[in-house]
Parts: C-alpha cells; sequence; structure tokens
C-alpha cells in the first residue's frame, strides 16, 4: 500500500503556512539580491530616486509630514482602519513586481517595475489628497505623467476608458480575505482624464521609492478626485470601450460614482463635502471645486451634469 | 462594601478619558488626532448606554439586586461620554455655528441620529437626582426613563449610518442592544400571559 496515499499524511508532515509562507519570501528575496548585483535600479522602499525635481504642477503648500502620510492609510487590502496598512503591508512583495497593458491598444506589453520608471524622467509633484470621508493632505509624490505611457502603447480608435486593475493575492494582501470590498480592487478614468498632465503614475513619496501601505510600487494618482480614484499595487492597465464597473460603485453606486470629482457642492449621501480636515490642522477648512485644480480639469467636464455624473 | 465598589466602578469609568490623555500626551493618537478622539469618546458613550441596560438583567441572572445602586453612575457615564463626543463636532467642525448646525442635523441621517440620542438622554441626565425622582414621583420618573430606549436604538443607528463600508464593530453594537432590548421584551410578554392565565 503506497503510504503517502493522501489519507495517511501525518499532519506533522504538513509544512505549516507561515513556515511555507516564509520559504517562499526567503526564495523570492534571494532571487532578488542576485538581480540586485546587476540591476541598475533598485524598488525597495526607502531607496532615494533620482528625480528632475519638482514640477511646475506642484502646489507650494507645505507638505504633510512623512510619518502621517504612512501612518494613516486607506488600504483595505490589508485592514479596514486607518493603521493597518503601516502595520500589515510588509507582507506585500514589489519586486519583482510585472504591470500588463492590454485591451485597446497597438502596443500590449508586460512591463517589469523597473522598465516603467525609466519610461519618462520621474518628477517631483506635490499635490493636495481629499479623501471621501472628509481629511486631506498634502503629499510630495515622485512620478511620471500616465500620459507617457498611454502614448507608448498607442490606443486604438476604441480605447474609451482605462481600467486599472490591485494585485490580488490574500497571502501577501491578508484583508482581501475578508468580503467588505469586490477583490480585486478595480478603478478606471475616461482616456482624456487619463491623459491629463496631472494623472500621476506614482512611484515614490518624499524622494524615495513608495512605502508598500501607500501603495508600492506604482500607484495612479488623480488629484482633482476623491483619494479612492488613486488605485494602488497595479498588475494591470487594460484599455476599453464601455465604462468599467469600479470596486466602490460596485459597493454602492448611490454613494459613489465613477467620476468621483471632489465637489463640495455634492454631498455624500450621508455626510458634507463642504469642508474638510487637513492633517495637522485643528479646524476643517472649505473644500475647493476639484480640489483646488478646476483650472486645468474643468474643462474635461464641460456642458456635463455634475450632480448626475458625480 | 458597596461605597468601595461605586468608587471603583467611578475611577475605571474614567479610565477611557485617561487613556485618551496619555495617549495625546504620548502623540499616541496618529494622523488624525481628532477623528481619534472624537470616535473613541463615542464608542464609550455606547459601551455606557449598553452597561447601563445590562443592570437589570444582570442582577436577575446573577441574584445580585444591589447592582442597581450602580446604574445611576453607569447612565451619567453614558451622557457624560456623549456631551464629550459632541465637543469636537460643535466646536472643531462647526466653531458654533448654529446655523449650519440646525442645516446639518436636518440633512443628516447620521447626525440627525446622534443629535437626537444626545438630546434624549439630557433630560435623563437631568432627572438623576434622588430629588428629582421624589419630585416627579417614582411612576413618571420611570415613564420617563423609558426614554433610554429610543436613546440607544438612535446611538447605533448613528453609529451604523457613519460607517462607510465595514459594518462588523456598528452590528456587534446593534447585536447587543438586540438582545438587551429582546430581553424587555420577552419579560412583557412574558407578565402579559401569566395576568392572561389567572
Amino acid at each position: 500500500m503506497p503510504t503517502n496515499a493522501p489519507g495517511n499524511i501525518q499532519p506533522s508532515e504538513i509544512t505549516p503556512r507561515a513556515v511555507y509562507l516564509q520559504r517562499r519570501r526567503f526564495l523570492q528575496v534571494a532571487a532578488l539580491s542576485a538581480a540586485a548585483g546587476w540591476l541598475p535600479l533598485s524598488a525597495e522602499a526607502g531607496v532615494k530616486l533620482t528625480t528632475t525635481g519638482k514640477s511646475p504642477l506642484s502646489t507650494s503648500e507645505p507638505p504633510t509630514p512623512l510619518k502621517e502620510i504612512t501612518h494613516y492609510n486607506n488600504f483595505y487590502e490589508f485592514g479596514v482602519d486607518k493603521f493597518s496598512p503601516a502595520q500589515r503591508a510588509g507582507s506585500l512583495i514589489t519586486h519583482p513586481w510585472n504591470v500588463a497593458v492590454e485591451g485597446e491598444i497597438r502596443r500590449p506589453n508586460v512591463y517589469s517595475i523597473e522598465t516603467l520608471m525609466k519610461l519618462a524622467p520621474l518628477e517631483d509633484r506635490i499635490y493636495r489628497l481629499r479623501c471621501v470621508e472628509g481629511w486631506s493632505m498634502v503629499i510630495p509624490w515622485v512620478g511620471f505623467p500616465l500620459n507617457a505611457l498611454i502614448r507608448q502603447v498607442e490606443p486604438t480608435g476604441n480605447a474609451k476608458f482605462v481600467e486599472f486593475t490591485t494585485l490580488y493575492d490574500p497571502e501577501q494582501m491578508p484583508g482581501q480575505r475578508s468580503p467588505v470590498l469586490s477583490w480585486p480592487y478595480v478603478e478606471a478614468l475616461r482616456l482624456d482624464e487619463a491623459m491629463h498632465p496631472l494623472t500621476l503614475l506614482a512611484v515614490g513619496l518624499y524622494g524615495e521609492v513608495l512605502p508598500n501601505q501607500n501603495g508600492a510600487p506604482l500607484r495612479l494618482v488623480t488629484p482633482w478626485k476623491y483619494g479612492f480614484k488613486s488605485i494602488k499595487s497595479i498588475v494591470n492597465i487594460r484599455f476599453v470601450e464601455h465604462r468599467p464597473t469600479t470596486t466602490w460603485m460596485k459597493a454602492s453606486s448611490r454613494e459613489y460614482g465613477f467620476y468621483a470629482n471632489v465637489n463640495l457642492h455634492i454631498d455624500h449621501p450621508r455626510w458634507s463635502q463642504a469642508k474638510e480636515r487637513r492633517i495637522g490642522e485643528f479646524f476643517k477648512r472649505d473644500t475647493l471645486l476639484f480640489n483646488g485644480y478646476a483650472e486645468q480639469v474643468a474643462s474635461l467636464y464641460r456642458g456635463m451634469d455634475l450632480k448626475k455624473h458625480f | 462594601m458597596l461605597g468601595w465598589v461605586k468608587a471603583v466602578v467611578f475611577f475605571l469609568s474614567l479610565a477611557p478619558l485617561a487613556r485618551l490623555g496619555w495617549l495625546g500626551v504620548h502623540g499616541g493618537l496618529g494622523a488624525n488626532p481628532i477623528e481619534f478622539i472624537t470616535h473613541s469618546l463615542g464608542t464609550w458613550t455606547l459601551v455606557f448606554l449598553l452597561l447601563t441596560l445590562a443592570i437589570t438583567p444582570l442582577r436577575r441572572w446573577l441574584h445580585v439586586p444591589a447592582l442597581v445602586r450602580l446604574r445611576r453612575m453607569l447612565g451619567l457615564y453614558a451622557f457624560f461620554y456623549a456631551a464629550l463626543h459632541f465637543v469636537p463636532y460643535l466646536w472643531l467642525d462647526q466653531f458654533f455655528d448654529w446655523a449650519a448646525i440646525a442645516k446639518d442635523v436636518v440633512k443628516r441621517p447620521f447626525i440627525t441620529a446622534g443629535f437626537a440620542a444626545l438630546l434624549l438622554l439630557a433630560p435623563l441626565a437631568a432627572t438623576s437626582t434622588t430629588g428629582m425622582i421624589r419630585r416627579l414621583g417614582a411612576k413618571r420618573w420611570q415613564r420617563l426613563h423609558y426614554l433610554i430606549y429610543p436613546a440607544a436604538i438612535v446611538a447605533v443607528l448613528h453609529y451604523l449610518w457613519l460607517v462607510k463600508q465595514d459594518l462588523t464593530q456598528p452590528l456587534f453594537y446593534a447585536a447587543a442592544l438586540a438582545i438587551l432590548l429582546g430581553y424587555r421584551v420577552a419579560g412583557h410578554f412574558r407578565r402579559r400571559w401569566r395576568s392572561a392565565d389567572t
């Protein structure tokens, strides 16, 4: 009788999950260190990034301290409270990391994070970030405009929207075991929004590679929209003809629309959007239309009923 | 003996406030300390409301009728934490803009519910003294104090409606409240059946 028939495996012979995961991580880290010898660019959090300097699109407001930006995060893949991502995002392996770019484009491709980081010169962009919950920060991102990537992949005439998807791996992202949202996280922009010079693919923060809890190694930043549009840890960028249904629309389409533009006049059904608490400030301040970027982006929505297309 | 127990409960009930103070001094309130404090005070209001409502079933289960002597203090703590919970909203969010507050209360279900809970609890706190019980008469006083039931219900609704997506926490409080109110409803029907039998 074969001794390794399924029924004969002793519980003691099964590798405990934690050990198995550790082993996997060890192999990945080992492969990474071997590769690091010849890689021109490492994508580990904290590594200094070379940039072309501060972009003129930056705000002159004082940036929120790094400690706050990295310890007050909405990243449900690591838990639903603001403190969990900083504590738990260490389990995310950001290297190696590939991003599939596909759909209605002439040059579909799978990009490694290293290739993406060299796709266009990295810039420092200090942007306001306004969360749909009513708080805000000023964040010095490092990244490059999404339109640099879009030009390279050559969208076809059918490409009307760009859909982004976060990694799905409950072993690395334990929050995905909870059904609080439908996983993986999906966000999308209209093609002209995606092409807008303000739309950033961020790879860094405060001049260094993004910490995991902030969406490493690659995240979107759309500063005139509520924070949840700025999807984190992207593995897929897909050009499509029809408007995708995003994760928060699925969760509650009455409360979260496709556009999610910051708008003080359109309240969340349950709370006001007229004011916000800037992290580090005592009193609330008035929220600005399109989060203060109206001059640059209002033309994208000309003629649209913003009450309907919220 | 009772004096000792009361003193211990009195100081234990201040622990949530002391903890906030300690965290504040040691920079432990996180990036958004005002939100942290507000949420914490709200949570403790719910805890004290539920504790107050748990006294009656507990004294029967445990056969310790004297527990009722703690009820007034727990109820007053519920109001104390509710009032403190309201301060950041009044001062930091709205800066005493009464017109804006009135609009907010009318327009936002979760604010409406929270504000209603505070209003319902206020007369209970005001009539908590032995003198007031005497003045109102036990019967009327008791009828007035049934207001704790709607107060607790709207307090839980306030939490349920506020949460963005993950309802685990508010549903936990809703379940605890349902048990405590269910106990009373069951008792009510048991008494009616019994009186119908005789």
